[in-house]
């Protein structure tokens, strides 16, 4: 009965998202106000039948009800509840549910929020985010129903994949999607834009928020996802250019172009086409993810079923709302009014280079990503496009970048003064430099790239922190002025200087791991050792245990340091999931400050002893701590005032003071 | 991302699992163990998805490492072994695609986005600069100068 509401739910919201669709859209043309308004209401109540719909599922998987397929497929009985519950969108059908959750959720977010925005942009964008909508419900009726019953019920179900009976499900996927998913407002928001042929200060201010809010989130699945793989993968890496996941970086690079020129276009009314352009290219590379994901087109893991129908369909949903969107472009967006002029050195023309550069690499990514599919099709030739290539193309593209970063917030707007940027960056400059020293003569194995790499990261991050002392004024103004004007600074400024930070502690990860890791291969026996690293690893035993739906042999290791003290203990395993009869790696790890010491088993051998790999990884944790930084820098920047100014709180506080008064 | 799972599916179905790298295929020199390493992270494993034959623990994997470890050890250059390896089992075997016809797009793409996006910009904000000054008409300039001439 509760899987029958949910699936009658979830028809009930597509027939919603249609009204959501053409109503409002009408109304925007006719003027009519009343028809306007249905938007709101409709996308709220739709996004309360999903909901629903997704309790309905979840129930069903919870209970362990195998009559339906879905559950029958990916549950089992002795699953514990976390995976029960995670399993849900651990599979095609609940993801694409998860997908038009989040979508209907922000639908519902811009209906409750943009009371204050004009009536037919707030009806264009509720319409638009409606079709989107309506497009994936039909989608998931027609190719992949997660409520379909079976007769007569299986006893037992087939259990989760096991490399995703993980808590890194319940965490990266959801991140991922609001991330996506979050960039259909931006375009929705792009297209309504379109539809008017008006784009103005207010449409600017209410883009960047969201935009900031979907970026956020991007980075999080992003970054989770990247430290899901290198736990659970067994051999420590950590990006591997990967179709699916480039499919999510995509969006990432072309969506921090978007907040970018979404800054320009809130404070200076320019860079009106790139924002716009970007806001439905990161959208389309949203949508183009999930075609690449689910139709599985690479067969790579993601595509968790091979079925052709679902692939042209997503194709057809692709190719409907990017062509139509870039149409409307063509169309529209010569009647745009130019913004505000700027000279090639300034602000501005610092961020149109970020857009050059942030939209070539994501192009680069992009042609490497779909080529082989590409060379197939034309010629039926297979060919591989692997991280050699990445890191041959994108790396070049990226250094240059981030080498401007610190000049970025430096400039004027309009008209800036690259010299007198470089002047007060010569602090800066100095550091990297001297890091660059320190790292060539005093850290052993460091050859001359990765010394500038490391160089690379400490500029970006006292670049930030230079940014933050230039416009606190320390240096030229008195201590108190200084403390003063540095905690009246804009949110947004501790914003940008947080996540460039954040993107140079990232670096400074990715350069040490990539230059300093060690790595060691040995059968042992119980009782011998290894070292690496100045730690000596010494091996206990190895014993049998029982999990709840699976078996393992676990490796015990005790490590000391080069001092010889006990440091602390190692536990890895090699399991074996019994419903699939799967094998998975569960790598020992043990971190010592930001570096980890990483532990994989393997095979036993003939006589007695057992293959162990052992890394080091020094500063591997920075590589996600950046991820996070990043994270904190488009929260606070989130925060600041001009978002909030304007909204009712602010002024119902002032009314509020008399009547204090009165009652004192 | 994870990638990794049809590996395991496919070792799954390859029967036992090995494990990539294994001690005993290690070689003594280390300059030629480190070329080997180098030489296996740009090939590909062939039943695995996007993996090097350096990171995956399949057999087919394991028989292309020996293979390379053995003709380096035989004296070849890297280019000799991977032009062997690709007579063997064709371009696919490469994780970087060679510089060809085929590839050209693949290849050129980035230089040439930059370069066009740049001359764009560059062309776009010469224009925008010589047009920007002389936004007055003629009868704005002649009432300028009036003004001009009157506050003399």
């Amino acid at each position: 009965m509760i899987v029958e509401t949910g699936h009658f739910a979830l028809v009930l919201a597509f027939a919603l998202a249609l009204v959501q669709f053409a109503v409002p859209l009408v109304g925007a043309r006719t003027g009519d106000a009343r028809l306007m308004a249905v938007g709101g209401p409709a996308a709220v109540a739709g996004f309360a039948l999903v909901v629903l719909s997704f309790f309905a599922l979840t129930a069903a998987y919870v209970q362990s009800d195998f009559s339906v397929a879905n559950v029958w497929e990916n549950s089992h009985s002795l699953k514990p509840m976390l995976y029960k519950v995670t399993g849900v969108w651990g599979n095609h059908e609940g993801s694409m549910l998860l997908w038009v959750l989040i979508l209907t959720f922000f639908g519902a977010l811009v209906a409750w929020f943009s009371g204050n925005l004009p009536a037919t942009l707030r009806a264009n964008v509720l319409s638009i985010q409606g079709l989107i909508g309506a497009a994936f419900l039909l989608f998931i009726f027609a190719t992949s129903n997660p409520f379909a019953r079976i007769n007569p019920a299986p006893i037992e179900g087939r259990d989760l994949n096991p490399i995703l009976q993980d808590i890194g499900l319940a965490v990266h996927p959801p991140l991922l999607y609001l991330g996506y998913v979050g960039f259909s407002v931006c375009f929705s928001f792009a297209v309504a834009a379109l539809i008017e042929g008006r784009i103005d200060a207010a449409w600017a201010r209410w883009v960047r928020p969201w935009t900031l809010a979907a970026w956020i989130f991007l980075t999080g699945g992003i970054a989770m996802g990247s430290y899901w793989a290198y736990y659970e993968l067994g051999w420590g890496g950590w990006w591997f250019w990967d179709p699916v996941e480039n499919a999510s970086f995509l969006p990432w690079l072309s969506g921090t172009a978007l907040l970018h020129s979404a800054i320009v276009m809130e404070k200076r009314s320019a860079l009106k086409i790139w924002t716009l352009l970007l806001a439905i290219l990161t959208f389309s590379l949203s949508l183009l993810g999930t075609f690449l994901v689910r139709s599985g087109v690479l067969t790579s893991v993601h595509a968790f079923a091979t079925d052709p129908s679902r692939g042209l369909f997503i194709l057809a949903i692709l190719v409907f709302f990017i062509g139509g969107s870039l149409s409307l472009f063509a169309l529209r967006a010569s009647s745009l009014t130019q913004g505000g002029l700027f000279q090639p050195i300034s602000r501005e023309g610092a961020l149109v280079l970020n857009n050059l550069f942030l939209t070539t690499a994501t192009a680069t990514v992009l042609i490497g990503t779909l080529y082989p599919l590409l060379v197939e099709a034309v010629t039926g030739d297979k060919i591989s496009v692997g991280a050699p290539f990445f890191n041959m193309t994108f790396v070049p593209l990226v250094v240059p970048l981030l080498l401007a970063v610190p000049f970025g917030p430096l400039l004027a707007w309009k008209r800036g003064d690259l010299a007198g940027v470089a002047q007060r960056l010569f602090g800066t400059a100095g550091g990297a430099l001297l890091a660059v020293m320190i790292a060539l003569f005093f850290i052993d194995g460091t050859g001359v790239l990765a010394a500038l790499g490391i160089g690379l990261a400490v500029w970006l991050m006292l670049g930030a922190v230079t940014d933050l002392a230039l416009k606190a004024g320390i240096g030229n103004v008195g201590a108190r002025v200084a403390v003063r004007r540095f905690v009246g600074l804009p949110r947004s400024v501790f914003g940008t200087a947080l996540a460039h930070f954040g993107l140079g502690i990232t670096t400074l990860g990715i350069v040490a791991v990539i230059s300093l890791e060690i790595e060691e291969i040995a059968v042992m026996r119980p009782g011998d050792t290894l070292t690496a690293a100045g730690y000596t690893l010494r091996f206990e035993e190895i014993s049998p245990y029982r999990g709840p739906n699976y078996t393992e042999d676990q490796g015990r290791f005790v490590y000391f340091d080069a001092a010889g003290r006990r440091v602390g203990e190692i536990v890895s395993s090699k399991r074996l999931y019994t419903a699939r009869q799967m094998p998975t790696t569960e790598a020992g790890i043990a971190t010592r400050g930001f570096s980890q010491l990483y532990v994989s088993l393997g095979d036993p051998t003939a006589d007695g002893g057992v293959v162990v790999r052992v890394w080091w990884k020094p500063l591997v944790l920075l590589i996600w701590l950046g991820g996070v930084v990043m994270m904190a820098g488009g929260t606070v920047s989130l925060l600041d005032r001009r978002l909030r100014i304007g909204a009712p709180a602010a002024r119902r506080e002032r009314v509020a003071r008399p009547a204090e008064a009165a009652a004192e | 991302m994870k990638r990794f799972l049809t590996t395991l599916i496919f070792c799954a179905a390859l029967a036992m699992p090995a494990f990539a790298v294994q001690p005993s295929e290690v070689l003594d020199d280390p300059v030629l163990e480190k070329r080997a390493r180098d030489l296996s992270a740009g090939l590909r494993c062939m039943v695995c998805q996007n993996q090097s034959i350096d990171d995956s623990d399949a057999e087919l994997a394991r028989d292309l490492r020996v293979l390379v470890r053995e003709r380096l050890v035989a004296g070849e250059t890297d280019e000799q072994v991977i032009d062997y390896v690709v007579s063997r089992y064709g371009e696919f075997v490469l994780l970087r695609p060679r510089f060809s016809m085929r590839n050209a797009m693949l290849w050129a793409t980035p230089a040439i986005l930059l370069l066009l996006g740049g001359g764009a910009l560059m062309i776009y904000a010469s224009r925008r600069r010589r047009v920007a000054p002389s936004t007055l008409s003629d009868e704005e300039e002649s009432r300028l100068r009036d003004i001009l001439k009157g506050s003399e």
